[in-house]
């Protein structure tokens, strides 16, 4: 209960800061949007070529847009401190990576939905038509990519080499939940009458793995 | 201040042992505090000063012995609620208003009513009439004015002080040395680092100097004591 409570108030903190400076959410919808615009005219693909190779586009600017957005996760906490302050004050030192991931992945969901209209215009996808199954894939792998990238910018932010390392890791890490997103998303633009479960059910398993190594271990990588 | 509504706690260190790498922050410190005590660790740069309070206030975990909260038998404690932690860091948020940090730490703490202990902590520290500013416009003496309140939200038996004053204006360094006598006439334990304060210094009943992660000296009274203490002054 004191862990729910806990991510309740830190999750307020943390949207209430980012809606207060727009910092990250300003920044990846800009990136992603440069992402599109830019392929689209430099390729200029036909609406058949855009359904076989949108889903990968699109999805690699998530990527690199999340990669934007996780860098500062733990690195602004530890400007004033403030990450020692959250330590003495939570019950349950995963409340705050709960509270971080969550936020994330709202973020980085948001950005998202934002931007699948321009690119449903720009790439002439048709996207209404599979848009509820659309944002479950997007969900879910963006819960992947959040809970991964919140617990290695906790690991970081505290390194040397730190605006480095978070790519690094990261990358190499979500090969299989971009792999797997990017199938399942490919198949939904393709018009596929069938909803590639597969894909999703490799998606949910790699979210739930991922959110239990970071309940397990969550607490040894907040330690000095 | 508020009256106290805490257990009067001391601390033991058991031969704290803290190794970065192959690097020794501590050395075999073992220390009993006695509940009441306003404790002064003096010495250098790379001492283990910091090393030691953040391991007493379970930030870092000590790479061997033990760190325990004691009663006035000297018997070990029930779980107390966490020590009260300031640093030179501020350890609040820039993005939030003064209020705002209060009662975000107020609620993580599970403190019961937190808006009217955020307002107590906020006329006590001076700053309720700009309650509503970010801390981001505060200068760094008001800041250390939040810092304080959020170490004393949840009325903590031990405060913990990390070079406290440091970048105070001498107006500021004056406020903190009343507030500090004041929760030492509370009957909290203080144990603090120091670099450069002498007001703040002269409140402590015990000086112990640090050298290369052990303890050297240790006294409360004497020429010894007030070497220490000018020592923090250096």
């Amino acid at each position: 209960m004191a862990l729910l409570s806990n991510t309740a108030v830190l999750l307020g903190k943390e949207l209430r800061t980012e809606f207060r400076s727009r910092e990250l959410l300003t920044t990846t919808t800009v990136f992603v949007l440069i992402v599109i615009v830019l392929f689209s005219f430099s390729f200029d693909p036909t609406s058949a070529e855009s359904r076989r190779f949108g889903a990968g586009l699109l999805w690699l600017a998530f990527l690199f847009a999340a990669s934007l957005m996780l860098q500062p996760c733990f690195l602004r906490e530890q400007t004033s401190d403030t990450l020692s302050a959250l330590r003495l004050s939570v019950s349950d030192p995963f409340a705050i990576f709960l509270a971080k991931l969550v936020a994330n992945t709202l973020f980085l969901l948001l950005t998202e939905l934002m931007l699948l209209p321009v690119f449903a215009v720009m790439y002439n996808v048709p996207v209404l038509p599979t848009l509820h199954w659309l944002i479950l894939v997007f969900f879910l792998g963006s819960l992947g990519v959040s809970i991964a990238g919140t617990a290695l910018s906790a690991i970081s932010a505290q390194a040397r080499m730190r605006e480095l390392l978070l790519p690094l890791l990261l990358l190499p890490l979500l090969t299989p939940i971009l792999v797997a997103s990017t199938e399942v998303t490919a198949a939904l633009f393709a018009g596929s009458p069938y909803v590639q479960w597969k894909g999703l059910g490799f998606l949910a398993v790699f979210d739930v793995a991922f959110l239990t190594t970071l309940w397990l271990l969550g607490e040894y990588l907040l330690e000095e | 201040m508020t009256p106290p509504s805490f257990t009067p706690t001391g601390i033991r260190f058991e031969n704290i042992d803290k190794r970065y790498g192959g690097l020794y922050a501590l050395r075999r410190v073992s220390l009993e505090i006695a509940a009441g005590e306003c404790v002064v660790f003096a010495g250098r740069n790379g001492s283990g000063k910091t090393t030691l309070l953040r391991i007493a206030a379970r930030l870092a975990r000590p790479s061997s012995g033990s760190v325990s909260f004691v009663n006035r038998r000297g018997e070990k404690g029930e779980t107390l609620p966490p020590a009260g932690f300031v640093a030179h860091a501020t350890m609040v948020y820039d993005e939030l208003t003064a209020e705002e940090n209060l009662l975000l730490f107020a609620r993580l703490q599970g403190i019961a009513e937190p808006a009217s202990r955020a307002e107590i902590l906020l006329r006590e520290v001076g700053l309720l009439e700009r309650r509503n500013s970010l801390v981001r416009t505060f200068s760094r003496g008001m800041r250390q004015r939040v810092a304080i309140a959020r170490a004393l939200l949840n009325e903590p038996a031990v405060v913990l002080l990390d070079e406290p004053t440091t970048g105070l204006d001498p107006q500021g360094a004056s406020w903190f040395a009343e507030t500090l006598r004041g929760l030492r006439d509370s009957g909290r334990t203080i144990l603090m680092s120091l670099h450069g304060e002498s007001e703040v210094s002269t409140l402590a009943t015990r000086a112990i100097r640090l050298d290369a992660g052990a303890v050297v000296a240790d006294t409360h009274t004497g020429a010894n004591f007030r070497s220490i203490l000018a020592f923090a002054n250096a």
